[in-house]
């Protein structure tokens, strides 16, 4: 029994669409940190089913660096939002529209 | 088997994702991410990456979400509010566009199938020295790359979140006594919260 590898893409299009979706959607910042999270792991998928099709080890190390920046990137983020919230006291992205903090 | 076991974790993949869309409290909606991470890891092993599924159990749920539970919990971060202020653009044109999308990559992939071939129990395993050949013989450049990436990142993360020091302590510093470093502290103090009040 073979699942076919475009089930695997469409898996990875379909929760590509659920992040973006909560990242138009979400009105909380740390929520919208996260649906960021979900697209990179959307591509990771696509990334790994296609190179298990074309039996390439360059797409999963390709993960592997998506996983490394992923995680610098949240401990900025993470950070960036707590000095948000120390200034403004909020975490509703609508009243955080000034670029000067 | 194979195919039980992907249905199984794609729905869960799905599911948790919608319930972080769905859900109004960020904590929920980390824990419905940690399920989508893990059960993405499951996949990952389906199709043969082992290193890459234990390194996403690892990095991602293990490390960038507990990161996130302890923000929320850090700020306590309430229920959301709908606020629908300037985000009603993002209704009109993102759900149309969200399915535009959708429809669109999953037309692509659907057309494709039999081009693509498929995946079963007992295919080949890319085990962790087939990786690590190619990491480090081909890309061992960005590898060294990341590295500082990352030390550049602890160093921002440290320098965002830090506290700046709180203006009254650093004038209660000079020892000419109680009475008189209060009254400083207090004069020091005043103007500069009511500019940080102004300012907020």
């Amino acid at each position: 029994m073979t699942v076919p590898t475009s089930w695997y893409l469409v898996l990875s299009a379909i929760l590509f669409s659920i992040g973006v979706g909560a990242f138009l959607f979400k009105r909380n910042i740390i929520s919208i940190f996260m649906s960021i999270e979900l697209m990179l792991n959307a591509v990771n998928l696509t990334f790994v089913a296609f190179s298990h099709q074309w039996h390439q080890v360059s797409g999963q190390l390709f993960v592997f660096f998506v996983m490394v920046v992923a995680a610098a990137e949240s401990a900025v983020g993470l950070a960036i939002i707590i000095a948000v919230f120390r200034a403004r006291n909020t975490l509703n992205v609508d009243q955080v529209d000034l670029m000067k903090l | 088997m194979y195919f039980v076991l992907f249905f199984i974790f794609a729905g869960l993949c799905v599911a948790g994702a919608l319930n972080l869309l769905l859900q109004r409290h960020p904590i929920n909606s980390a824990l419905s991410l940690i399920v989508v991470m893990t059960s993405l890891a499951v996949l990952y092993l389906l199709l043969g990456a082992e290193f890459l599924a234990a390194a996403q159990v690892i990095v991602y749920s293990g490390a960038i979400m507990v990161l996130f539970t302890f923000v929320i919990m850090l700020l306590n971060a309430g229920e959301e509010e709908r606020t629908l202020g300037a985000s009603q653009m993002a209704y009109l044109v993102g759900v149309p566009g969200i399915a535009a999308l959708l429809g669109l990559l999953t037309y692509v992939f659907l057309s494709e199938t039999t081009a693509l071939g498929g995946s079963r129990l007992g295919d080949s395993i890319v085990t962790t020295s087939d990786l690590s050949r190619v990491l480090f013989r081909d890309l061992l450049l960005p590898f060294e790359v990341t590295s500082v990436l990352i030390l550049i990142a602890i160093l921002g993360a440290v320098a965002l979140a830090r506290k700046e020091p709180a203006p009254a302590l650093v004038s209660v510093k000079p020892p000419i006594g109680a009475a008189m470093a209060q009254g400083a502290a207090a004069m020091h103090a005043a103007p500069v919260l009511a500019q940080k009040e102004s300012q907020v």
